[in-house]
């Protein structure tokens, strides 16, 4: 991805945040999202990251970080000891998406779930006219080499959720340029929105 | 400052006697010392390192008369972990000990013979709390922990007895506290002592001492220290030469623990050992406060805590409790494991991956 479209994510998720919060980020990277949280909404943060690398490198920015697998559960988590878990760009790449976001869903009260959408149209095209796995600028891997195990669509998640009893408090649908959040019909959204952010809870 | 390749052992002297665990008390406490680097004005730059169970005071650089590095000279010097540039490095020898602090082999005031087993049982809580009368000597405002295995303990129950007065606490190899299988080793290693016909009630000073029970607890230690893999890597099933038909040393693995046991014996008192694995196996905090949260929760400090993935005697899951610990408290912590094919003894060999992890975790 682009810094720019990193910007657009990360400001969105940020507006979505309280000041204070008590944030999990799961999948947090190099812990850039949550340094950005820090800096601007003063929030209380832990990261979790399964890459020693991007530990190290969060650790480098004086950030609290967990060492550890997404798929093995937040066994170390309390239930709703967090005021939001965080998953930006993640899910799809998790072997148990259905699992990992019970899990969030028990240590926090709310969570921020985004991910790429492979019904967005370019990626319908490419599909169609090429006849080969899609790549793009959000998807930039190879089919046999990508994290992306899970890959979904907008309308996949909202069926998901429905059927789990998982209650959708606000979705917003983002363009490269640009983010529409809310009530637009699902399958226009499901159609022009190359990435979706959604804050869920149970219901 | 001046670069330093010798490290020199200081002594204090604590004037008042300490009110041990065990409800005796102990005076004429002499705790050896180092030091590395330089106290700032503040006297705020301090790291305490706290050794594991057969270390000494002698933590880095070079020993004048054994001509010797330390045992975390990788870890502990100019732009190392622990930057000697940056901060004022202090590593003693712990209280029961046999390398300068007082402990069973010293003399006892009131008999002018060693102490020998009449020297009161010690626990991890008495180590620190001798600790401390040393960091209060230097007049140490606010005090950086960290240690391995025994050392770890010792860390967590710096965070745990001084809450306000430890700003971070750096936790490797170890747990808070010792499982069932690991007191069943060092219930071995005492009893090898203990059994060994010089043993005499530990009063053998003026004789030979137990050195077969003595050699007998370090292999069994050797052997917790590393790994299946370790083993499989160093040793494998090689053969000396060839077999010999009799009970002498045949394998390489056999000769290895013969030569550590052999090598050990002439480092390390018996008695000391029986002391110190006792502190170890009591040493409890879950039990002490009914939980480990309860223990934990005053303690201003932030957390760095480390486990190897092939450590089977301090396991990442008993490090990933202190963590859960943490995080229920909201505390300020981070946790990483790392890969190792060396098992427990990691946390002396792996410094690369342990430096840079600590170096973040300093701020540097």
């Amino acid at each position: 991805m682009t810094t720019k479209e990193f910007n657009l994510n990360y400001k969105i998720v940020c507006s979505l945040i309280p000041k204070k919060a008590r944030i999990l980020d799961l999948g947090c990277a190099d812990g850039k999202l949550l340094k950005i949280l820090k800096n601007e909404k003063n929030i209380d943060g832990l990261g979790v990251e399964i890459s020693q690398d991007s530990v190290l490198k969060a650790l480098q920015k004086g950030l609290n970080i967990v060492q550890g697998d997404l798929d093995k559960g937040l066994g170390e988590f309390q239930n709703s000891s967090f005021d939001y878990a965080i998953l930006n760009q993640t899910l799809q790449s998790t072997k148990n998406p259905e699992f990992v976001l019970y899990e969030m869903l028990r240590v926090a009260k709310k969570c921020i779930v985004s991910f790429p959408n492979f019904a967005y149209w370019k990626v319908r095209l490419y599909l169609f006219f090429k006849g080969k796995m899609p790549k793009s600028n959000v998807l930039p891997y190879e089919w046999y080499d990508t994290p992306n195990v899970h890959l979904l669509t907008i309308s996949d998640f909202f069926e998901f959720c429905y059927k789990r009893n998982i209650k959708i408090e606000k979705s917003i649908y983002l363009t490269k340029k640009k983010a529409r959040s809310g009530f637009l019909i699902k399958n226009i959204a499901n159609f022009f929105s190359e990435e979706a952010i959604f804050v869920i809870t149970k219901l | 400052m001046g670069i330093e390749n010798y490290s020199e052992t200081k002594f204090y002297k604590l004037d008042k006697p300490i009110a041990l665990k065990c409800g005796k008390s102990l005076e004429n406490i002499k705790i050896a010392y180092q030091t590395y680097g330089k106290l700032n004005n503040n006297k705020d730059n301090a790291i305490l390192v706290l050794h594991a169970l057969t270390g000494s005071a002698h933590a880095a650089f070079i020993n004048k008369k054994t001509n010797k590095k330390g045992w975390w000279d990788n870890m502990i010097g100019p732009n190392k972990a622990f930057d000697t540039n940056k901060f004022f490095v202090i590593s003693s020898n712990v209280l029961g000990g046999c390398y300068g602090t007082t402990g069973p082999k010293s003399i006892n005031p009131s008999t002018n013979m060693p102490y020998a087993l009449d020297f009161p049982v010690v626990t991890i809580e008495d180590m620190v709390k001798v600790q401390k009368k040393l960091v209060d000597y230097f007049g140490i405002k606010k005090i950086i922990v960290a240690g391995g295995s025994m050392g770890g303990m010792q860390a967590l129950q710096w965070s745990i007895a001084y809450p306000e007065y430890v700003k971070s606490t750096i936790l490797i190899a170890t747990a808070a506290r010792l499982n069932a299988q690991s007191i069943a080793f060092n219930a071995v290693a005492r009893n090898a002592i203990l059994k060994d016909s010089n043993f005499n009630n530990g009063n053998y000073y003026n004789s030979k001492h137990p050195e077969n029970g003595l050699a007998i607890a370090r292999m069994v230690g050797h052997i917790t220290y590393l790994c299946e893999e370790a083993m499989y890597k160093k040793f494998g099933r090689e053969f000396k030469g060839t077999p010999s038909f009799d009970f002498g040393i045949d394998f390489q693995v056999e000769s290895y623990l013969e030569h550590q046991g052999k090598i050990f014996v002439d480092r390390f008192d018996a008695n000391s050992y029986l002391y110190i694995t006792k502190a170890l196996d009591y040493y409890d905090p879950i039990k002490e406060y009914g939980n480990l949260e309860n223990a934990l929760k005053n303690s201003n400090s932030k957390f760095l805590i480390i486990s190897f993935s092939t450590d089977w005697l301090f396991t990442t899951q008993q490090a990933k409790q202190i963590v859960s610990t943490l995080i229920k408290l909201n505390k300020n912590v981070s946790f990483v494991e790392l890969e190792s094919k060396c098992g427990h003894d990691a946390f002396l060999l792996e410094f690369e991956k342990q430096t840079k992890i600590i170096k973040s975790f300093l701020g540097e």
